[in-house]
C-alpha cells in the first residue's frame, strides 16, 4: 500500500462520520428552516417579530455583560495568581479552574442554592433576597462557567509574556499601574480577545443554565427550545438555531484569526 | 553491492527540475560522497536511491542486478542516516537499533546478538538503555548510524550526517565516521555541502551543480585536476586569473605568467595557498586586506585579476595594507580548464 | 502605598471569586448529607439521600459511564487516525475539514441536536437506541480529540521519523503503530480524558436527544432539580462531583503536559 493511500484511509472514518452526522443534518436544518408557512421569509419574520428581536437583543446584551465581567474578574485574578507565589495558591487555582466542564444544569442548581427561595441569601435575609430566577441569576450562572475558561487563557498568556518587558518599563520609571496599562494589557490583548469571544459564544448558546433558571426569561436558546417542544414550530426553531449557530461560529472564527489559539465552547 | 543509476531524473509537480538525467555508478564497498551547494540536487539523488522520492519515468535504479526503481523505501533494504537523525523518541537506544531487525521478523535471539555486535562496533555499550533525549549530538549520530547499519542493508545512505553537530565536535566526529564506515565495509553514498567532509570520508567524490553531476573522481584528482570552473571554485576555492592566453603564457593586469602547457581555449585558476609573496616575483599587486589566522596571514590582493586574489602567506610578518608587493605562482600549480565545449 | 493597595484589591477579587465558585458547591455537598437542610447541620448527617439517589438514578449513572466509554472508543477510532491524516496532509482540504469538524465547538448543542433530530428522528431503531445519544456525544467531543492529538503531532518532525522507520522496512501500518501512536500518546491521553469528562457532563445535546428510557446522568440531574427535594438533588450533585472532579483534575494535568510538549 502506498503511504498516501494509507493517509487517505486514515481520514476516511472521520469523513464518513462527519458527513453523516454533521454535514447532512446541518443541511437538513437549513432546508427545514425554509419549509414553514413563511418559506425563506421566516428570517425576515424573525427580524420583525418583537418576541424574537427582544430575545435576540436580550441574549446579546446579557452575553456582552457576562463577557465584560468575566474578563475583568479573570484578568485580575489571573494576573495575581500568575505573578505571586503564596501558600494556598494551588488550592485557589484549582477552585477557580475546576468548574471548567461542569454542565450548565449543575451550575444552574448551584445558583439556586445561592439565590433561590431556600438559598443562602434568602436564609441570611429572611427570604428577602431571591435572585436565582431573574436576569441577575442567569448572569451569575453564565459568569460561573466563563471564569475558568477565561482564567486559564489569561494565565497561559501571562506566563508567555516576557518579564523583561515589565522590568524594562519599571527601569524607565513606570508605576505599577502604568506597567499594567502600557505593557501587560497590550501583551495580553490577543488572548483576551480570544477568551472574550469564547465567553461570549458560550453565553449565547448556553442552554443548561437557562433551562434551570430562565423559566420566565426569553433568551434565545430557551425561545428555540419552546418553539420546538411546545409550539412544534420546527421551521422557526431551525431558523433561530441557524442564526444562533452562525453568529457564534463567525465570532469564534474571527477571534481565532486574531489570536491563533483554539477556542472551545460548551456548558 | 554495486549501485547503478541510469538516466535518473526528477521534475517536481511545480515544474522545478531538481535532477537532470544522470548516470552514476558506485562499486561494491566504495564510499562515495555527493558534494555540492544547497539546491544542486544531491539530496534529491540520495532520496531517489533510498526510494523516498519517485524519479521521472524512464529512470532506472539498480542495486547489483536487482532493479529497485519501483520498490517503495520499506522494501529496498537500504540503511539511511538522516540529517536530523530521525531517532524514535519513544524507544531506547536499543529499541532504535533493533527496530529494523524486528521489521525483518528475525528471531529474538538473533536480534539481540546483532544489536550487541553493532553496539560494540559503534562503541555505544554505555548507552544502550538510555532514552534518545539523554544523548549528546555525537552519541545520537552514532546511534543513527548503528540503527541504519544493523539490519545489514545493501547500501548505506547518509544525508548531511554531520551538519546537526556543533562546529567544535564536527572535525573529530568526521574522522570517527570515516573510520566506522571503513570498518563496516559497506557501499555508502553520502551527501554533504562541505568539501573537507567529502574529502575526509569518501573514496570518490561526485561534485554536483544545478541538477547534474559535473565531475566524479578521487578527492586528489578533483582537487588537482578540476575539469570545470565550478569544480575548481567549489573544491578548494580556486580563483579565476583573468587575462589573454597566448601559447604557454598568460598576460594579466599585473604581469606575465608562464603556463605549464599550451593554454589555448583554457581558463586559468589558482588557489590561495599557491600564491606566494616573493621579492622577485613576476607579478605586481597591491595588498588590500590582511588578516592573521594563526598558521598564516590571509592577504587580499588587487591589480592582478578583476576581483580580489587571495594569498596564504606563511611568513612571520605580513606586508601592510596599501603596500605594493611582488607575487610569484609556480606554473605547475596553475589549473587550466578547457573551455571548448565545456559545461558551466 | 499604591503598590500594596493594588495587590490587596487583586487578592480581594481573587478570594471573592473563589468564594463565589466554592460556596454553592460546598452547600450542595453539605445539603446532600444533611438530614434536613432547612433545619441545618444541627439536624445531623446522613447517607440516606445518597442511597435514595442510587436507587432512583443508578441506571442513569451507569448509562452515562457506558456512553462515555463508548464515546471514548469511537473518538479514538475516528479521531487518532484522522489527526494523523491531517498532520500528514497539511493543505487546504485538511484545514477546511478541521474547521468543519470543529463546528460543534461553536454551534450550540441545541442547534446540533435539532439538526440530528430532524434528519434521523424518524429512523425508529436508531432514534430510540442509546447510539443516538452516543452520536451526539461523539459529534461534540471528536474535535477535542482530533485537536489534542494534532497539536502534539504537528510539533514533531513526523515526516522524517516515518521516513526513518520506512527505511528500516516498516510498512505504513507498522509506522502508525510503532511511531505515530506512541509519540502522540500525551495528546491522546489528554484528548481521552477531555472526551470522557465532557461526555459524562454533556447536557445540551443529550436533553434533546434522550428518550424517557435513556436518561444520562446530567439529564437525571435536571430531572431531580425539577422534581425532587433539595437534599436528593444535592446528594445527586455530590455523586456527580465525586465522578467528575477527579476526571477534571486528571484532564487538566494531562492537557498541561501535552501543551508543554506541543509548545
Amino acid at each position: 500500500m502506498r503511504s498516501s493511500t494509507f493517509v487517505r484511509l486514515c481520514l476516511l472514518p472521520l469523513f464518513v462520520f462527519t458527513s453523516a452526522f454533521l454535514a447532512l443534518p446541518l443541511a437538513r436544518l437549513i432546508l427545514s428552516s425554509g419549509s414553514g408557512e413563511a418559506g425563506w421569509g421566516i428570517y425576515q419574520q424573525i427580524l420583525t417579530t418583537p418576541r424574537y428581536t427582544t430575545a435576540l437583543v436580550q441574549t446579546v446584551l446579557l452575553s456582552l455583560a457576562v463577557t465584560a465581567a468575566a474578563l475583568a474578574i479573570s484578568t485580575t485574578a489571573g494576573l495575581f495568581l500568575a505573578r505571586n507565589r503564596f501558600r494556598g495558591r494551588g488550592f485557589i487555582l484549582s477552585v477557580l479552574t475546576l468548574p471548567l466542564a461542569f454542565p450548565g444544569v449543575v451550575i444552574g442548581f448551584l445558583i439556586i442554592l445561592l439565590g433561590g427561595r431556600q438559598g443562602l441569601f434568602a436564609q441570611l435575609t429572611d427570604g428577602k433576597v431571591v435572585f436565582a430566577y431573574s436576569m441577575l441569576g442567569l448572569f451569575l450562572g453564565y459568569i460561573y462557567f466563563s471564569i475558568p475558561r477565561v482564567l486559564l487563557t489569561v494565565m497561559a498568556a501571562t506566563e508567555k509574556l516576557d518579564p523583561n518587558l515589565e522590568e524594562a518599563a519599571r527601569s524607565l520609571g513606570a508605576s505599577s499601574a502604568q506597567v499594567v496599562r502600557d505593557v501587560i494589557l497590550p501583551g495580553l490583548a490577543p488572548s483576551l480577545v480570544a477568551a472574550g469571544a469564547i465567553a461570549f459564544a458560550t453565553a449565547m448558546g448556553a442552554f443548561g443554565t437557562a433551562f434551570t433558571l430562565a423559566t420566565n426569561i426569553d433568551v434565545l436558546p430557551m425561545v428555540i427550545y419552546t418553539e420546538f417542544t411546545l409550539s412544534a414550530n420546527i421551521a422557526m426553531a431551525s431558523a433561530l438555531s441557524i442564526i444562533l449557530g452562525f453568529v457564534t461560529w463567525l465570532l469564534l472564527v474571527f477571534a481565532r484569526g486574531f489570536s491563533g489559539s483554539s477556542a472551545a465552547a460548551g456548558g | 553491492m554495486t549501485l547503478t543509476l541510469t538516466s535518473v531524473s526528477k521534475t517536481y509537480p511545480d515544474g522545478t527540475v531538481a535532477l537532470k538525467p544522470t548516470d552514476f555508478h558506485v562499486a561494491p564497498g566504495e564510499i562515495v560522497s555527493l558534494l555540492g551547494p544547497s539546491g544542486c540536487g544531491k539530496t534529491t539523488l540520495l532520496r531517489i536511491v533510498a526510494g523516498l522520492e519517485t524519479p521521472n519515468p524512464g529512470s532506472q535504479v539498480k542495486f547489483g542486478d536487482d532493479d529497485v526503481t519501483e520498490l517503495p523505501v520499506e522494501r529496498r533494504k537500504v540503511g539511511m542516516v538522516f540529517q536530523s537523525y530521525a531517532l524514535f523518541p519513544n524507544m531506547s537506544v536499543r529499541g532504535n537499533i533493533a527496530y529494523g531487525l524486528k521489521m525483518q521478523k528475525l528471531p529474538a535471539a538473533e536480534i539481540d546478538q546483532r544489536v550487541a555486535e553493532v553496539v560494540r562496533l559503534c562503541k555505544l555499550e554505555p548507552y544502550v538503555d538510555r532514552r534518545i533525549t539523554a544523548l549528546s549530538g555525537g552519541q545520537r549520530q552514532r546511534v543513527a548510524l548503528a540503527r541504519a547499519f544493523a539490519p545489514r542493508p545493501r547500501i548505506l545512505l547518509l544525508d548531511e550526517p554531520l551538519s546537526a553537530l556543533d562546529a567544535a565536535l564536527r572535525d573529530t566526529l568526521r574522522d570517527e565516521l570515516a573510520g566506522l564506515l571503513r570498518k563496516f565495509g559497506i557501499t555508502a553514498l553520502f551527501v554533504t555541502h562541505d568539501q573537507d567532509e567529502a574529502m575526509a570520508i569518501a573514496d570518490k567524490v561526485a561534485v554536483m551543480s544545478h541538477g547534474t553531476v559535473v565531475q566524479v573522481g578521487p578527492p586528489e584528482e578533483l582537487y588537482r585536476n578540476p575539469r570545470t570552473r565550478f569544480v575548481a571554485g567549489f573544491v578548494g576555492h580556486a580563483v579565476h586569473l583573468e587575462g589573454q592566453v597566448a601559447g604557454t603564457t598568460l598576460r594579466t593586469q599585473g604581469g606575465m605568467l608562464t603556463l605549464p602547457r599550451d593554454g589555448e581555449n583554457c581558463e586559468v585558476f589558482v588557489r590561495a595557498e599557491d600564491v606566494a609573496i616573493t621579492p622577485n616575483g613576476a607579478l605586481k599587486a597591491r595588498v588590500e586586506s590582511s588578516v592573521f589566522l594563526g598558521t598564516h596571514y590571509r592577504l587580499g590582493l588587487s591589480g592582478i585579476t578583476a576581483g580580489i586574489l587571495y594569498s596564504n602567506h606563511a611568513g612571520l610578518a605580513a606586508p601592510a595594507r596599501g603596500t605594493d608587493v611582488r607575487i610569484s605562482i609556480d606554473p605547475s600549480k596553475l589549473l587550466l580548464i578547457d573551455q571548448s565545449g565545456a559545461t558551466p | 502605598m499604591e503598590y500594596s493597595r493594588a495587590k490587596a484589591l487583586q487578592l480581594g477579587v481573587t478570594l471573592l471569586t473563589c468564594a463565589f465558585l466554592l460556596v454553592p458547591a460546598l452547600q450542595s455537598v453539605l445539603a446532600g448529607v444533611t438530614r434536613n437542610y432547612f433545619i441545618g447541620i444541627s439536624s445531623g448527617f446522613t447517607l440516606r439521600w445518597i442511597a435514595e439517589v442510587w436507587e432512583l438514578y443508578a441506571h442513569s449513572i451507569m448509562l452515562s459511564i457506558g456512553i462515555a466509554f463508548a464515546c471514548l472508543v469511537s473518538t479514538l477510532v475516528i479521531g487518532v487516525p484522522a489527526a494523523y491524516g491531517l498532520a500528514r496532509n497539511p493543505g487546504w482540504f485538511s484545514r477546511v475539514l478541521e474547521e468543519f469538524i470543529s463546528l460543534p465547538l461553536a454551534v450550540p448543542g441545541l442547534a446540533l441536536a435539532l439538526a440530528l433530530l430532524q434528519l434521523y428522528g424518524s429512523v425508529k431503531g436508531f432514534r430510540t437506541s442509546w447510539t443516538f445519544v452516543l452520536v451526539g456525544h461523539v459529534l461534540y467531543t471528536l474535535p477535542f480529540m482530533v485537536r489534542s492529538v494534532l497539536a502534539v503531532l504537528s510539533v514533531m518532525d513526523l515526516k522524517t521519523l516515518e521516513e526513518g522507520a520506512a527505511s528500516l522496512g516498516a510498512t505504513s501500518w507498522r509506522r502508525f503503530w510503532d511511531i505515530v501512536v506512541p509519540n502522540a500518546m500525551p495528546g491522546i491521553l489528554a484528548g481521552a480524558l477531555t472526551v470522557v469528562t465532557l461526555s459524562i457532563g454533556e447536557f445540551n445535546l443529550t436533553w434533546m436527544l434522550h428518550t424517557p428510557y435513556l436518561k444520562t446522568l446530567p439529564v437525571g440531574l435536571a430531572d431531580s432539580y425539577a422534581s425532587m427535594r433539595l437534599e436528593i438533588a444535592s446528594a445527586y450533585t455530590l455523586i456527580f462531583f465525586i465522578i467528575i472532579v477527579p476526571l477534571l483534575m486528571a484532564m487538566q494535568w494531562a492537557s498541561q503536559r501535552a501543551q508543554r510538549i506541543a509548545a
